[in-house]
């Protein structure tokens, strides 16, 4: 059921490529893909990182289980993103990508965080948690980074109107301080 | 009315045949009324159904379908998204419309939309248009040669530069009411740019009225430069003797300059401008190389010999 619902943007957009019925893209299909890909990628690493604070609000801890879900779906949507860049936009030229990804400040940002997310994603089984013991939480600990990675990205490339951007980092900011607060309150844990 | 076809237009540039007819099938596919700019005579016995030429490697210009023009739009009067510009434009009244000339120049004064346009013969021209975020269309203008037009006001020895400002209307530009822009939105060439043979005063679009969304009743067309220098629904026109300002390069100084040729090798500092995305061509397109001034290096090159193009970007 939330799997299906976290594939919905997705199913959507695939309707719009396709022209199913009314559902179209715009004049720029190409920049209408990019965008959506990418907001989503956003979302769903808010989502991702606001399940520990919505489970502590709440004081119940079925959220969790839906925590990584969310994630693989944030790394879904933002290799999508990325893959469309590749393969709509610059129709695998290497050479202009290799030099968007060193000369454009916000496509190194975007590129860094989405390479970040790969040891997350693979790292994300039971397997490999019981395997890295409180090294796992440590590294998965990256995703705030990413997260201000990607908003940093959005912020980047925006021609004039910040308040999209803003919003996002707003939204982050709350999530890193709501973290603090709940990592503080807690007693110190032996290792999981 | 009587079409001139305006000599230093390369013919590879004016419509070919197919697609000049094809355009009513597009008007009429856009159920739009036609207007008193309806181009008249010339092709009344022709083949409506001519297939629009296919895109050919020697130069032949296809301009995009009226819906893109009038869908696609940068008009932050109206809103910032691309769709906006159609969505809430409904409201705006292009007529009754008055334009202020002032400056240095002999003809001053207020001249409605008539004065304007009325003593000129509107012609159709079919432009490259560039943005500067590396998107691009072919769209066949129609409208006056601002030369012809310019002359009119004799401007004086001391006019160095003219200067264009857009309307201020909040009442009827719901994106006016946020200034993520400074309003009223400025923008300004040298006389020579304003002079050029290829510089329009434009006044409709595929034989119609200029749509709300595309800067109704006048705006500019410098089809050499990105098109935020080719400023909409213009009603003030100023002869002046310093450079004026402009809008986007006092949103964005290290952005936008104030010549904005349309240059492959000189990037904006966050994207390439060696290539650009031509809107209509589908999803599996190619970017298309962009070209020296957008294509008419032949008509303008020599307005800049001697000018660094990096630094006065």
């Amino acid at each position: 059921m939330v799997f299906a619902l976290c594939l919905a943007p997705l199913a959507i957009l695939m309707l719009r490529a396709f022209m199913v019925g009314e559902l179209r893209l715009g004049p720029n299909p190409v920049e209408d893909i990019q965008d959506e890909l990418g907001i989503w990628g956003i979302r769903f690493l808010m989502l991702t990182l606001a399940v520990t604070p919505f489970r502590h609000l709440i004081g119940q801890a079925w959220p969790v289980q839906f925590r990584r879900m969310l994630g693989l779906f944030a790394f879904a949507y933002v290799s999508l993103h990325f893959l469309n860049y590749l393969v709509l936009d610059k129709q695998f030229d290497v050479g202009v990508i290799l030099e968007d990804v060193t000369e454009r400040q916000f496509i190194t940002i975007g590129f860094v965080a989405l390479l970040a997310m790969i040891p997350l994603a693979i790292t994300s089984t039971n397997g490999w948690r019981r395997r890295l013991r409180h090294n796992w939480v440590t590294l998965h600990k990256l995703v705030y980074g990413i997260a201000a990675a990607g908003c940093w990205h959005f912020f980047s490339q925006v021609k004039k109107d910040l308040t999209e951007p803003l919003i996002y980092i707003a939204i982050l900011t709350v999530l890193l301080v709501a973290r603090v607060i709940i990592d503080g309150s807690r007693t110190p844990k032996r290792a999981a | 009315m009587l079409i001139k076809r305006p000599s230093d237009i390369k013919p590879s540039e004016i419509t070919p045949e197919a697609n000049f007819l094809n355009r009513r099938g597009f008007i009429r596919a856009a159920s739009l009324a036609g207007s008193g700019l309806m181009l008249g005579t010339a092709c009344s016995d022709a083949d409506d159904n001519a297939p629009a030429a296919a895109l050919t490697g020697d130069d032949e210009l296809v301009p995009n379908s009226l819906d893109d023009i009038i869908s696609y739009n940068n008009f932050y009067e109206f809103g910032l998204d691309k769709s906006d510009p159609a969505r809430y434009s409904k409201d705006f009244k292009p007529k009754p419309w008055s334009v202020t000339v002032d400056g240095e120049a002999e003809v001053t004064g207020a001249f409605d939309y008539d004065d304007i346009v009325g003593p000129h013969t509107i012609e159709e021209r079919i432009y490259r248009f560039r943005c500067v975020e590396a998107w691009s269309m072919v769209v066949p203008w129609n409208g006056i040669p601002m030369a012809d037009l310019l002359k009119r006001f004799k401007p004086t020895s001391k006019a160095k530069y003219v200067a264009f400002e857009t309307v201020v209307r909040p009442s009827e530009m719901p994106g006016q009411r946020r200034g993520v822009l400074d309003f009223p939105y400025v923008e300004g060439l040298t006389i020579a740019e304003a002079m050029n043979p290829l510089t329009l005063m434009v006044t409709g679009v595929y034989g119609i009225d200029l749509p709300n969304q595309n800067g109704a009743p006048l705006r500019l067309m410098v089809p050499w430069k990105y098109g935020f220098k080719s400023i909409k629904s213009i009603v003030r026109i100023s002869f002046t003797e310093d450079e004026p300002p402009t809008t986007w390069s006092l949103a964005a100084p290290a952005e936008y300059g104030f010549y904005a040729n349309v240059n492959p090798e000189v990037d904006h500092p966050r994207w390439t401008q060696a290539s650009e995305r031509v809107i209509g061509s589908g999803l599996f397109a190619k970017r298309q190389p962009t070209l020296m001034f957008n294509g008419y290096a032949d008509q303008v090159a020599d307005l800049y010999t001697g000018l660094d193009l990096r630094r006065n970007f």
